[in-house]
């Protein structure tokens, strides 16, 4: 084990499974370095998880192989790996005190009881559970639990952690606050972690890099801002925030500026694939669509809902080709009327029609 | 009393006794009929002997070795009976956990339970019997002489009748008790480097704990109160002796109800005990949630 | 590079590999049992089967010859009509009577809290943990003793002794995973008693009664002890009559005993297989619901 922990790099090689004849996980490559936290994220099905419990053994690959360093590990059994792993609802032992669980993976690679103890120790102090270490589970709030779960992973100081979700279990407050947790903890470490989420937000606050993953596939691997500013599918744009899709006709191309005619009125948007064909989609962002002059370029659309949010009103709106548009606006406007909406090219991503 | 000016029937209604708990009164009344009173009738009538002393039949019953021994012969069959089967039935669930489809073998294994011990009996006699497809195959294959091994009309005809019926009841009772464990649990404990044999005793063994106390408690007392196939299966007069044929013969061969029911009141005593025992060391394991704290 | 990662892995990759071979070994030792088991016991169900249609059986694998003889033989002889009839008077009553006492109590117990309830979930948990050999005997000199032993309504009356309870603890949790709220609506908009039962409480219960009396069913028809203890001459089920027919064995031909086996095999198992259209396997011995998901 001692050498696992000078690794360098997690490289997944072409790794796939199959459940039946389904392709749960088609062909994932990936190389992580030291340090990095990446975030795995897809809608449900996407084949997330899998990945996750191929890496960590749980479930054994199809196809492709998975290194540390050189070194292949996906031939290896789970408990061989020493990799740390969260599980979605935290699977505590609810037998075990809280420093049993944390001190479990230590006493099953046979740590001397020395040289565990203090370990123990440190990963209570770590997740700030000093004054809970003697309960059991059940004892402990969702929050708390969620601590044992990650000390129990880091306490033996594993190369590799992966979290399936870890916050999916919490109320709204308590996630925020272990965001900022575990991304504290993750930079004390200095490990690889993989921590796989539907959340956006999750995915986007946390990671150093993101994998969208889509019916098995990788779609994007980016920076954060990089999949904020520029997804390259439509698909990842949607899952990104980016709420409208209007369909329009290519009028104009100049270099990655382009032109689309939507109903009777023009679009100014950003390619961000080279569009070849006739039609294309344009993807919005609802805080960046907003009410122009009746003669900027536009989508013209009648209002169907406006609600105050503070400092904006946010609304939707019914386009004249009939697709429902989501905008923001500094004045109210009212159900019933009817006002273009623009936004700048800049923000308008073009993506090749279906 | 400020009570007096809630109606009655508000003031039970607040403490849940309404028409609805109502519900449930014929059938406790039932019970109380036919399962309680009985009970304590025949407890009552165990000390009325013939003799008119208060405890003949007890005195009766542990002086006489015809009697009392079938305490013993029923604890040998009973035992070794119920500790193979669920010896047998942790492995075999342990499996079955893992099988997408259980339910064609827990169909299968539902038959003998469902047929109940008086069929298992005829087919056993048939089957194992000195011409039966069993010895024929043994000897068959060279692994008895005809004659050598006998497994019915003794000892172990009940004993193999007792596996019949009583495995399936107690493997189903532990997969229900294993598939109620999260897998997640041992999955964690695959991540922080327990093998397999390791995750069985330290994760599995302790939580199960509780629920196998509880299957052997049940398999127990099944194989415990057994008769029919002690008599059709067994040397009913001899080494097969239990129990319950002692009691039967009292109540419905001599027609002595109270030596009757004091054998009944000793059969129960003795079920007791081995459940007090059996379930006084579940106590010495963790009892909760087996299913992992929220999931 | 393939051979690099092979030197790599090798020190770990044998023990590992002698590891998976153990617990090949060990998977297939299990299966081997459960194999054995099934032969056995299918084994044991073919020899009855077998026997029944036989002419003559006697130090031999098979049969000489086949014959449907004993099926005739066995329903004279054993009065099969007659015994066919009780054991069906018998279930039918049990099964209805142990619903509409059954039933109406779990309802309670699942949707009251109030004082005594451990007690009274005590008294309906007895009876199934207490085998019936051992209540079954003060039981039937009760009955014996009321005049009712030996006859028909005696033998309903100790059936129901455990079956009650096992309805009671099958439907509880059924009934608690039915939203009261859906009750509560219907009061809201003004139904009555008899109507909520009706219109609400019935088709909600339906497939949950349906289950827990199917496997009444199975289980009275299968219940010797209890019948056995209470029945007289005229009230004998078929389990009872079996019973009788294999201890005086030698007095008729084997094979009619087998015949009339397969009769009463035959009569479970139609049941047994209505039954688990409707119920999982593994609840025949739980009494309790899987986790629905």
């Amino acid at each position: 084990m001692a050498s696992l922990s000078s690794f360098k790099t997690l490289r997944l090689d072409g790794v796939g499974r199959d459940f039946g004849t389904m392709n749960a996980l088609k062909d994932l490559t990936l190389e992580v370095r030291r340090g990095e936290f990446i975030a795995l994220l897809g809608p449900s099905g996407c084949g997330k998880s899998t990945a996750l419990n191929c890496i960590a053994g749980l479930l054994p690959t199809t196809r492709g192989s998975i290194y540390l360093d050189d070194r292949r590990i996906d031939t290896l059994p789970t408990e061989d790996r020493g990799f740390g792993m969260v599980f979605q609802n935290y699977a505590l032992f609810p037998h075990m005190t809280v420093r049993a669980n944390i001190g479990f993976g230590l006493k099953m690679r046979g740590v001397p009881k020395a040289e565990a103890e203090p370990r123990v120790e440190q990963a209570i102090r770590t997740v700030r559970l000093e004054t809970q270490a003697h309960k059991l589970p059940g004892q402990l709030s969702g929050g708390q639990q969620q601590r044992v779960a990650i000390a129990r992973a880091i306490a033996v100081d594993p190369p590799l952690v992966l979290m399936d979700e870890p916050l999916s279990n919490l109320d709204a407050k308590l996630r925020l606050e272990m965001r900022q947790e575990i991304r504290r903890i993750h930079q004390s470490l200095g490990c690889i972690t993989i921590y796989v989420t539907h959340d956006q937000d999750e995915a986007l606050s946390l990671a150093d890099r993101i994998v969208v993953l889509r019916d098995g596939m990788i779609r994007q691997v980016g920076t954060p801002e990089d999949l904020y500013a520029r997804p390259e599918h439509l698909d990842v744009a949607e899952f990104m925030g980016f709420r409208n899709r209007i369909t329009g006709r290519v009028t104009s191309r100049d270099g990655d500026r382009v032109s689309l005619a939507v109903g009777g009125t023009t679009l100014d948007g950003t390619m961000r694939h080279d569009v070849a064909g006739e039609t294309a989609v344009a993807a919005i962002r609802p805080d960046d669509l907003v009410p122009v002059a009746a003669d900027a370029h536009g989508i013209d659309a009648v209002v169907e809902a406006i609600e105050y949010r503070g400092r904006d009103f946010f609304g939707s709106a019914r386009a004249s080709g009939g697709e429902e548009l989501f905008f923001r606006a500094d004045r109210r406007v009212n159900p019933g009327e009817a006002i273009r909406l623009g936004a700048e090219a800049s923000a308008v991503l073009v993506y090749p029609g279906e | 009393m400020a009570d007096a000016s809630i109606p009655l029937r508000t003031r039970l209604a607040a403490k849940g006794l309404d028409g609805v708990t109502l519900l449930a009164l014929p059938a406790a009344l039932f019970l109380i009929a036919l399962f309680i009173y009985p009970f304590g009738y025949g407890l009552w009538l165990s000390f009325r002997p013939k003799d008119g002393s208060l405890f003949g039949n007890y005195v009766k019953f542990f002086s006489d070795p015809f009697l009392y021994e079938t305490i013993g012969t029923t604890l040998k069959l009973a035992l070794p009976v119920t500790l193979m089967n669920l010896l047998f039935a942790v492995p075999v669930a342990f499996r079955v956990r893992l099988m997408k489809n259980q339910r064609l073998l827990t169909t299968i294994l539902v038959l003998p339970i469902t047929l109940g011990t008086v069929l298992v009996a005829e087919g056993m006699l048939n089957y194992f019997g000195p011409q039966g497809w069993f010895i024929r195959t043994l000897v068959t294959f060279g692994i008895a002489e005809p004659g050598q091994i006998k497994l019915v009309n003794n000892y172990w005809g009940v004993f193999i009748s007792l596996v019949i019926t009583g495995f399936p009841f107690t493997f189903l009772l532990t997969l229900s008790y294993v598939t109620g464990i999260d897998p997640a649990l041992e999955q964690a404990a695959a991540t922080l480097g327990a093998r397999a044999a390791a995750r069985f005793r330290t994760i599995y063994l302790p939580l199960l704990a509780p629920g196998l106390a509880i299957t052997f408690c049940l398999s127990f007392v099944q194989a415990y109160s057994v008769l029919p196939s002690a008599v059709l299966l067994g040397a009913p007069a001899g080494p097969t002796r239990v129990i319950s044929i002692a009691a039967y013969q009292a109540a419905f061969e001599q027609y002595d109800r109270p030596m009757a029911s004091a054998i009944a009141m000793i059969m129960g005593f003795v079920q007791l005990a081995v459940v007090v025992a059996a379930l006084s060391m579940r106590n010495l394991f963790y009892r909760g949630p087996a299913a992992g704290a929220k999931g | 590079m393939s051979t690099a990662v092979l030197d790599n892995a090798s020190p770990a990759a044998s023990g590992t590999s002698l590891r998976a071979l153990g617990a090949r070994l060990w998977v297939i030792a299990v299966w081997t049992t459960v194999v054995f088991f099934v032969i056995n016991l299918f084994g044991i169900i073919a020899a009855v089967v077998t026997s029944s249609f036989a002419t003559r059986w006697l130090r031999s694998w098979l049969p000489q010859g086949w014959t449907t003889k004993w099926y005739a033989s066995a329903w004279a002889e054993f009065q099969l009509t007659d015994v066919l009839i009780v054991t069906f008077q018998a279930v039918g009553a049990v099964v209805l009577l142990s619903g509409l006492l059954g039933v109406p109590a779990a309802y309670a117990l699942a949707r009251r809290e109030f004082p005594g309830k451990k007690l009274l979930m005590l008294l309906f948990l007895l009876p199934l943990l207490v085998p019936p050999m051992t209540f079954g005997i003060p039981l039937a000199t009760v009955l014996y003793q009321t005049g009712l032993g030996g006859t028909l309504w005696g033998v309903i009356l100790a059936n129901l002794v455990p079956t009650v309870p096992f309805v009671i603890l099958v439907m509880i949790p059924f009934i608690e995973q039915i939203d009261p709220r859906i009750e509560a609506a219907a009061r809201v908009f003004g139904a009555g008693t008899l109507r909520l039962f009706v219109t609400v409480l019935l088709p909600l219960l339906l497939p949950g009664v349906l289950a827990a009396l199917l496997l009444v069913l199975v289980r009275t028809i299968a219940m010797f002890e209890l019948t056995f203890l209470t029945a007289g001459p005229e009230s004998q089920t078929l389990v009872v009559a079996l019973y009788y027919a294999v201890f005086a064995a030698g007095v008729r031909a084997v094979q009619s005993i087998d015949a009339m086996a397969v009769v009463y095999m035959v009569t479970t198992l139609v049941w047994l297989v209505i039954a688990l259209r409707f119920v999982n396997p593994t609840q025949m011995v739980t009494r309790s619901k899987r986790q629905a998901h």
